[in-house]
């Protein structure tokens, strides 16, 4: 496994732990339920804390925590699944949440594109992933349609921009 | 018609090159099948009975005349020399090989056409009425926000790999012609009080193995909200649709389960929340560019008078036939709409030779105003001819094999291409229906007959929309052997209803028969001016029952 | 595909798509692929049937062919016949265009 965060291929600096193991020492990534029931614990270990949240858990549970968690890890089951493209943009969109959105379980190449798109930015991949598939992959498409949560400019706004321009072009002559 | 512009180019062409890479990687064995099938569907690339199949889109049903003559190039070049129109207004091929899909896409691309989103859980194409911009009580031209739709879905982030597949159908005239409320989402383009142009909004209608039929949720949503109400209908969808049982994952299982009032509440939540961010509201200028390419064409000011197409009526009884059934009314005078009928008696509906298509091509290049229309229903249509040409339209489709006089009537069939081609069908739905049509190929008889649409599929997936044929006909595999159960008073339009069971299923060599004494019984029953859908709504499914299946 | 693959069936033979082009093949007795379904080799019994299928796994692996699965034949008359609608179609082409498929190209197709 891989870790890419906003395009650079780095250490894993989480450790996932389930609902039963044993805390380790540092940052830790914690499924939704131990969250839930240790909560008050977890953020008086003064370590980054992370939260996953599996495909049928809605991140509005964990909305008013936002500001303990470091790091919030959306579970990809099969890539099939995109509940989480939506999570990720509620996430960033609707409730601001400027900490990492990690995509993590079955997160494929052709989907990266899509993935950056929504406001991940963090990716756990496949090992045979390199730098090059990632951009390659990433960087599919130059413009794109619709507004998401990446910064991208839309095609409209593009076009807005070529007609603007284009009337100054003939207010000057 | 809309053309492209260098983002909508650099788009495809992009996505072209990035399928080229994929089919070199799968040739060269660096990825398998089964990491390689989900892209090569999300390129239109099935593989079916025979070979494999390229679905190309066909947004919202309008082509060009340099367009079709593409698909005809590649039908000689890289198919066998035909295609086949569906009832999603694509067009597919049935014999590509996949080493040469890249360059069936280059030459795609060269006239602004592509496969995107012709398979996978995604948005498909946005499917809408063919005679738009030239009926008569069209609100507006529902392909220019078709045209918005289209754009706004491709290669949509979030929505790319959604429960299931999305289909979305606009119709802008009270009349449906774009079968709208059978749609995952089916919306009418309607004018308020104040003369303001909106949107209703119909949800979690479809056919398939639970047939469903929309509900309204939306009852004016403004111009520049549209997206933002679509993009909420979507998110309610994607993060509560279910995902554990592919026969219960459309929208229509989800709008079931919860109930409309639920969905629309979710529906309305959402919309709120996305409308305050204001990223997704319509700019006019956008609209109006646009709404640019979908103006009028240069339409002459003609009379309705046309001494010389009443005398070459009066002349030539085929013509005539042709003129009542094939042609419908144009919101100019002097103008008329001409259906192309793609279902000759005794042939494969939808089937069109790449001859043909150039034909076609022709006559819209030179009386049509360089456009035209694939139907739902799998014919075309020319939507804008002169009612003075029309007599020179029809010569040269008969020609060509083109000018059968049935439109809406029993031999204009629906059919799916079933067990001759389909790797998901239970049984043949081509034969069926060419039975059909050579029972009933006598024009008076079916003239007499009336309006009567007959839809058939070969399997539950109910491409064929059996669901909502007048006579649907399905097929079945009963231990190795072709049955077929027949449905009755469903229908596609404005009034959308899905058929009822007649009974037992019938072999292939009954089925026609029993056609025949479902069309006896109509005609015995029915009163002065009833099409069949009034006298089955009428007298019900009994008097049929009790009579088709009495003994010979 | 394994709705194709009937538990009872006495005879079988395997049936895949050529990956380059989607043509329908067969494995044959001396291990390579035809496109004709006379030239297949039939397995008798269930054991001979799963040796049958194991041996595409090197032409799955090869990327020569796609979605290989068991499929019911008989022999009658020194002809494979297969027993379905589905495989009967699949091996001469579409029942409406006998101008097109295997139908049209090989001899030995069986309508």
């Amino acid at each position: 496994m891989k870790l890419i965060k906003n395009g650079n291929f780095v250490e894993q600096d989480f450790v996932a732990v389930g609902a039963d193991d044993a805390l380790p020492d540092g940052a830790v990534i914690v499924p939704l339920e131990r969250w839930e029931t240790e909560r008050d614990s977890l953020v008086t270990r003064n370590t980054p804390i992370g939260v996953k949240l599996e495909s049928g858990q809605h991140p509005e549970r964990i909305r008013d925590d936002l500001d303990h968690l470091s790091v919030v890890a959306l579970d990809f089951p099969i890539y099939r699944n995109g509940r989480a493209y939506s999570y990720a943009r509620l996430l960033r969109d609707r409730y601001g949440y400027e900490g990492e959105v990690r995509a993590v379980g079955n997160v494929l190449q052709d989907q990266f594109y899509f993935m950056v798109r929504c406001g991940f930015d963090a990716l756990e991949v496949q090992d045979k992933i390199t730098p090059e598939v990632f951009e390659q992959s990433v960087g599919a498409f130059t413009y794109a349609y619709q507004a998401a949560a990446d910064d991208r400019p839309t095609v409209m706004s593009l076009r807005q921009r070529l007609a603007a321009r284009a009337g100054e072009a003939r207010a000057a002559q | 018609m809309y053309r492209y512009d260098e983002f909508d180019h650099s788009l495809v062409k992009e996505r072209v090159e990035q399928f080229r890479g994929q089919v070199a990687r799968r040739l060269a064995g660096d990825i398998t099948e089964d990491e390689f099938k989900p892209i090569r569907l999300m390129n239109g690339l099935y593989l079916q009975l025979h070979a494999y199949m390229l679905r190309v889109a066909v947004p919202y049903g309008t082509l060009s005349s340099k367009q079709l003559r593409k698909l005809a190039e590649i039908a000689r070049k890289y198919d066998r020399g035909y295609g086949h129109f569906t009832t999603r207004q694509n067009l597919q091929y049935n014999w590509p090989a996949l080493k040469d899909v890249p360059a069936i896409l280059d030459e795609l691309a060269s006239v602004e056409m592509h496969c995107i989103q012709t398979s996978g859980n995604c948005i498909r194409n946005v499917t809408s009425d063919q005679y738009a911009g030239a009926a008569k009580d069209e609100v507006e031209d529902p392909r220019i926000i078709s045209e918005v739709i289209r754009q706004w879905s491709t290669f949509h982030p979030e929505f790319s790999f959604l429960p299931r597949k999305f289909k979305i159908a606009v119709s802008a005239t009270e009349e449906d012609r774009a079968a709208i409320k059978v749609h995952d989402i089916g919306i009418q383009v309607v004018r308020n009080d104040k003369g303001e142009i909106g949107y209703q909004i119909y949800v979690g209608g479809g056919l398939g193995r639970t047939p469903m039929i929309g509900k309204k949720i939306g009852d004016f949503v403004p111009k520049a909200d549209l997206l933002a109400y679509l993009e909420a209908v979507m998110r309610v969808y994607n993060m509560n649709g279910r995902r554990d049982n592919l026969y219960k994952s459309r929208i229509k299982i989800l709008v079931h389960e919860i109930g409309a009032e639920e969905m629309q509440r979710q529906v309305e939540k959402e919309f709120a929340e996305i409308r305050k961010t204001g990223a997704l509201n319509l700019p006019q200028d956008e609209l109006d560019r646009i709404e640019a390419y979908f103006a009028d064409p240069a339409f002459e000011a003609l009379s309705d008078d046309a001494n010389d197409l009443d005398a070459a009526i009066a002349a030539d009884q085929g013509f005539a036939h042709w003129v009542t059934n094939n042609t419908a009314a144009h919101k100019k005078p002097g103008y008329a709409i001409v259906n192309i009928s793609l279902k000759p008696i005794g042939g494969t509906p939808g089937d069109c030779s790449a001859d043909q298509m150039d034909v076609v091509a022709g006559l819209a290049e030179k009386y049509s105003f360089d456009e035209l229309r694939v139907t739902h229903e799998q014919n075309l249509t020319l939507a804008h001819v002169r009612k003075g040409n029309l007599k020179a339209v029809y010569d040269a489709l008969k020609a060509a094999d083109l000018a059968t006089a049935n439109v809406n009537l029993i031999t204009d069939q629906i059919a799916c291409p079933g067990l001759d081609y389909c790797n998901l069908a239970n049984a043949r739905s081509i034969p069926i229906a060419q039975e059909i049509s050579n029972r009933f190929a006598d024009m008076e008889r079916q003239h007499d007959i009336g309006e009567l649409k007959i839809n058939t599929s070969g399997c539950i997936n109910a491409c064929g929309h059996h669901h909502v044929g007048h006579i649907g006909i399905l097929g079945v595999d009963k231990k190795g052997v072709e049955y077929y159960q027949v449905t009755l008073g469903g229908s596609a339009d404005e009034n959308t209803a899905i058929g009822d069971i007649l009974g037992p299923a019938f072999t292939e060599q009954d089925l026609p028969n029993a056609i025949e004494k479902i069309v006896k019984i109509y005609l015995d029953t029915r009163q002065d001016g009833e099409r069949f859908i009034d006298t089955y709504r009428r007298v019900g499914i009994q008097p049929f029952k009790e009579n088709v299946y009495e003994a010979h | 595909m394994a709705q194709h693959m009937r538990k009872g069936a006495k005879e079988q033979a395997l049936t895949a798509n050529r990956l380059i082009d989607g043509v329908v093949v067969y494995l044959k007795a001396d291990g390579t692929l035809s496109e004709s379904l006379q030239d297949a080799e039939v397995a008798e019994g269930k054991e001979a049937a799963e040796a049958l299928l194991a041996r595409a796994t090197p032409f799955v692996e090869n990327n020569e062919i796609i979605e290989p699965y068991l499929f019911e034949v008989e022999k009658a008359d020194g002809a494979i016949r297969a027993v379905s609608v589905r495989e009967t179609i699949r091996q001469a082409g579409p029942t409406v265009r006998l101008d097109l498929g295997k139908q049209a190209e090989l001899s030995g197709v069986h309508g």
